[in-house]
């Protein structure tokens, strides 16, 4: 292929790249940002799958075999842990407002300057070559292409300005999209968006190649696995190696484990660029799935190259490439060499924009500050000064990358580069894991334990390869240091058997983890470092309730913050903060004193331009601050918590109180409503009781009075003597019944019965009545209902009550009442159903109350008591029944009630 | 002269109506029966009794009502109103004589006294229509 139109189509993905990155913040400036997806969340962590991954993971697995998976096994067994680990960070890093892995190892151990410029050149020196084989990948890539196409003129045309034009054009790319706001927390949207969209090219471009490889060059799977098992050299390469090589499968995996998180490229995709903790669920599945696609063609496409191109003619790195060349597949080699690319360039825009954060703000701007000089010239305008250290570092460590390049990576394979990298930032899993876990864990155990494991891993991983490339004798690798043999860099104190990156990671961890641990234990703590161990331990108890600035305790003057603050954010901008502040903390604007709120608030805005160690730089420059110690710094944050669990208790207090006196007032409004209820149930009675008893004494009086009577009308009278002292007899009873029963005195003499047999005898009973009005009277029996456990005279109460109800409602003549029992589901169903003049919806509930019509005294009752239904009700409560009624006016009434079998 | 003067009776209880109809009968009165508030203000449209025996509590339209009706009617004003009634509170009784009742007489009752109370409004009956 013509190198001319190579270089066409790369500078149109990237044009598309940037088209992609300019759409999604315009986007977001509407307000339909697509960072807030987690599918996006999730697609920019693949910026983990680098040039690496495209193109090494195929030449790896041709030298040492499945070996090359313990990189994507790390992280998915990390996945998981992050719900623990990761979603913690993100917490911190949100609440602390912290933006790199450097500020946040800093800001963990009392915001310390020095840590920050020590991960800051741990970083550099661990990544600097990993940007550096991605820029080989990419012109090594190219020349592969255009070579075929016997363009030997693109050696005299790019070579060693191709990798140089590239590393320009990217540095364009990353200063507009990585430098457009100075407070790094707002997040980059459009390069987020652009490096989800690279993930998804680079992962279409290598399972269209491995289809290829494994469909159409080879016949599947099988056939692959059936031809290489033939050659006993490539058999090796898919089962596991019997010497001895487990360990290393160990610690590659804890390796791979902890660059999945601290790689700046990834804590900055992680940590930095997450909107929401909740995008981590969709993640914790659908990144190792990415990881499982991309790998799922590795080996046969190793398998492959190896049958075609015999005797290493072609380097197995590029087998991705060669083997759709070889078939003059140009379109496929088009696709897979802009999967290459894709890989290469989302790698080294986040990677760089990553170190520059950590260049400006861990080693140039606590320099700067330091300055008044440079300070008085830049003043009003550090935010400027910022952005621009920010794009000379992005320039910077693109230039760095390229001369490594140039220099040094050409002797070296793409994964050995990417491992030195891992084995970099693996030395910062002690100082992260146990400053989120560890309290005790302090500065001075960090700082140790980083640089020895730093130093070590630069003596076994870095100086050997620097010593390939010429820069030292040879004869440290043979003979050790200083012909020391027991320095020999790949057999540390006679160490062997282990390959060297695992050598490298179990003398720098050791060394790492132990001084951590020794001197942690071993000294002293700082107030700040033990406010800080506590808000990062804590964060999920502290991330709503507690101020940093708790602790702080000093004076600082508003008109000073301000000029601060303006410095970065610009005059008005910093006028509003503040002013948004005093409002929502309720702060007096007059005060020219600042309230330690406001500082720590000041602070945490700063650290989000500048980092945490350098806003406490500038902070501290503008206050007077009162040292305070450790005990005072416990006592405080003590004292916090316990105002904090007695204002938990007093608001317990006052709602119980609330509760209490609402409880009351219920009671008091029951309390009258229940006397009220008694008052009219007394005067009711009493109405009740005279009208019996007005008949009884006039009539009796009549009779005294006239004893010249009729002797028919005297028996009359008389006779209606009698039967009105009846009812006044009866109504006393049912009165005290009744109150029996609502005090709660009435008990049950329960005994085994049968409803039906109950029935019958109030039939029985009220057979003459019944008769007399010429009622026809049906009974339905239910012969399944079951006996059960119930009261005998009190049941036969209800029934009667209910039946000579009926009747009394019946008309003469016409009359029809049926009584039917009902077993269904473990209750029996007695109902009593008439076709007199039925019951008013209004009253059908009210009928069951004590003289129904207490309550609205137009209502007259009908005749009878009014107690009937009142104590009936009572009874069939009391053995956990129901009773209602079901009428319509005209057409009779059905009364039933259940009672349930036990 | 008695024979002139129409009493009607109202109450819903059976017994008393079958009382005060021997009472009043047997003192010489024409005398009306009405057993609900409806019946009554028929037989007054009907018949302009002179004396009329009301009871209050009783179903559709009760006693109150009958009274507040006839007192406001030029026709009927003349009819003097006896509560008859087993509502013996003080606002009982109050709201008896605001709806224009001429008498309000607690249940039970002396049958003698009623006889000479409903004979002395007969009398200002009687001498009222004469002049």
């Amino acid at each position: 292929m013509n190198s001319v139109v190579l270089i066409m189509v790369s500078l149109l993905y990237l044009a598309i790249l940037f088209g992609i990155a300019y759409w999604a913040e315009k986007q977001s400036e509407k307000g339909k940002s697509l960072v807030t997806n987690p599918y996006i969340y999730s697609l920019s962590l693949a910026v983990y799958c680098t040039a690496w991954t495209f193109y090494g993971s195929v030449g790896r697995a041709v030298t040492n075999g499945i070996e090359f998976l313990t990189v994507f096994i790390g992280p998915t067994i990390m996945m998981p842990l992050w719900w623990i680990v990761l979603r913690k960070i993100i917490r911190i890093c949100k609440v602390q407002r912290i933006t790199s892995i450097a500020d946040f190892i800093s800001s963990r151990y009392g915001k310390n300057a020095t840590l920050g410029v020590l991960v800051t050149l741990i970083c550099i020196l661990g990544v600097l070559p990993y940007i550096a084989i991605q820029l080989k990948a990419i012109s090594s890539s190219f020349l592969i292409v255009a070579h075929s196409s016997g363009d030997q003129n693109a050696d005299n045309l790019f070579w060693g300005d191709l990798a140089f034009y590239i590393a320009v054009v990217l540095s364009v790319f990353t200063i507009i999209f990585g430098t457009r706001k100075i407070d790094s927390t707002e997040r980059h949207e459009g390069m987020v968006t652009a490096i989800a969209a690279e993930s998804i090219i680079k992962l279409v471009a290598f399972l269209v190649t491995g289809f290829f490889v494994t469909y159409i060059v080879f016949d599947g799977f099988g056939d692959i696995f059936q031809k290489a098992s033939l050659i006993p050299e490539l058999k090796k390469t898919f089962v596991f190696n019997k010497e001895g090589d487990s360990s290393g499968w160990f610690w590659h995996i804890l390796l791979s484990m902890s660059a999945v998180m601290f790689l700046p490229r990834q804590f900055q995709v992680a940590v930095v660029e997450n909107v929401n903790e909740k995008h981590l669920d969709k993640a914790m599945w659908l990144f190792p799935l990415y990881m499982l696609l991309i790998n799922i063609f590795v080996i046969p496409t190793a398998l492959g190259g190896e049958l075609l191109f015999a005797n290493n003619a072609v380097n197995s790195d590029n087998y991705v490439l060669a083997i759709p060349l070889k078939f003059n597949q140009k379109i496929l080699t088009l696709l897979t060499y802009i999967g290459g690319f894709s890989a290469a360039t989302s790698m080294i825009i986040v990677e760089t924009i990553a170190l520059s954060v950590m260049i400006s703000n861990n080693l140039v701007m606590p320099v700067v500050l330091k300055s008044k000089k440079i300070q008085e010239q830049f003043q009003g305008n550090l935010s400027g000064l910022v952005n621009n250290i920010r794009r000379t570092s992005i320039a910077l460590v693109l230039l760095l990358a390229y001369l490594y390049y140039k220099t040094i990576a050409e002797h070296y394979s793409l994964v050995s580069i990417g491992m030195v990298s891992f084995t970099a930032v693996a030395q910062f899993t002690p100082a992260i894991i146990g400053g989120l876990f560890w309290k005790t864990g302090n500065r001075k155990g960090a700082l140790i334990g980083l640089i020895s494991g730093s130093v070590i891993w630069f003596y076994t991983l870095v100086l050997p390869s620097i010593v390939g490339a010429g820069f030292f004798p040879q004869s440290i690798i043979d003979h050790g240091l200083f012909g020391l043999e027991f320095l020999k860099p790949f057999s540390l104190f006679g160490l062997k058997g282990m390959d060297n990156v695992s050598h490298c990671l179990f003398w720098s961890l050791l060394c790492n983890i132990g001084c951590y641990l020794y001197f942690s234990i071993n000294s002293p703590i700082t107030s700040i470092e033990h406010n800080q161990a506590v808000i990062f331990v804590d964060i999920f108890q502290y991330s709503e309730q507690l101020e940093p600035s708790a602790i702080w305790r000093g004076t600082a003057y508003i008109r000073d913050i301000k000029i601060l603050l303006s410095n970065f954010f610009g005059e008005k901008r910093s006028e509003k903060i503040l002013r948004l502040f005093a409002q929502k903390h309720n702060l007096s604007p007059k005060n020219d004193r600042a309230d330690p709120k406001l500082v720590g608030y000041v602070e945490k805005l700063l650290a989000g331009v500048v980092g945490t160690a350098s806003a406490r730089i500038m902070i501290s420059s503008v206050s007077k601050e009162e040292k305070i110690s450790t005990e005072e710094v416990i006592s405080i944050l003590k004292s916090s918590q316990e105002l904090l669990s007695a204002n938990k208790s007093l608001k317990k207090k006052s709602v119980e109180l609330e509760k209490a006196t609402s409880e009351l007032k219920d009671a008091n409004e029951i309390l009258k409503r229940t006397d009220k209820l008694k008052d009219d149930f007394l005067s009711t009675v009493a109405h009740e009781i005279r009208t019996p008893l007005t008949s009884i004494r006039a009539l009796s009086e009549i009779v005294y009075d006239n004893p010249d009577m009729e002797p028919d009308e005297r028996e009359h009278f008389l006779g209606t003597v009698v039967k009105e002292s009846d009812r006044l007899g009866r109504l006393i009873n049912q009165v005290l019944d009744l109150e029996k029963y609502e005090s709660g005195k009435q008990k049950l003499d329960k005994e085994d019965v049968d409803i039906q047999d109950i029935i019958k005898d109030v039939i029985d009973t009220l057979h003459q009545q019944v008769k007399e009005k010429s009622i026809k009277l049906i009974f339905i029996p239910d012969r399944f209902a079951p006996r059960l456990e119930a009261d005998r005279d009190k049941l036969m109460q209800v029934v009667v009550n209910l039946l000579s109800n009926a009747i009394k409602y019946c008309e003469p003549q016409k009359g029809e009442i049926i009584i039917a029992t009902h077993y269904v589901e473990g209750c029996i169903y007695t109902s009593v159903q008439d076709n007199g003049s039925g019951i008013d919806k209004r009253f059908q509930r009210l009928i069951f109350d004590k003289f129904f019509q207490a309550e609205d005294q137009t209502i007259k009752k009908p005749k009878g008591s009014g107690l009937g239904l009142a104590i009936s009700k009572k009874i069939i409560e009391l053995h956990n029944g129901q009773i209602w009624v079901e009428s319509e006016v005209g057409s009779g009434s059905k009364f039933t009630f259940m009672i349930a079998v036990v | 002269m008695k024979e002139l003067i129409k009493v009607l009776i109202v109450d819903d209880e059976p017994s008393i109506l079958m009382s005060l109809e021997f009472l009043m009968k047997k003192e010489g009165y024409q005398v009306f029966i009405a057993r609900d508030g409806s019946e009554a203000m028929d037989i007054i449209e009907k018949e302009v009794p002179s004396i009329i025996l009301l009871d209050i509590m009783m179903p559709n339209v009760d006693g109150y009502e009958v009274c507040y009706h006839v007192k406001n009617s030029l026709r009927f004003e003349h009819i003097k109103v006896v509560f008859l009634s087993a509502k013996n509170k003080e606002s009982d009784m109050e709201k008896g004589y605001s709806v224009g009742a001429d008498l309000y007489v607690t249940k039970p009752f002396s049958t003698r006294t009623l006889v000479s109370k409903v004979n002395a409004l007969a009398i200002n009956v009687v001498s009222g229509s004469a002049s």
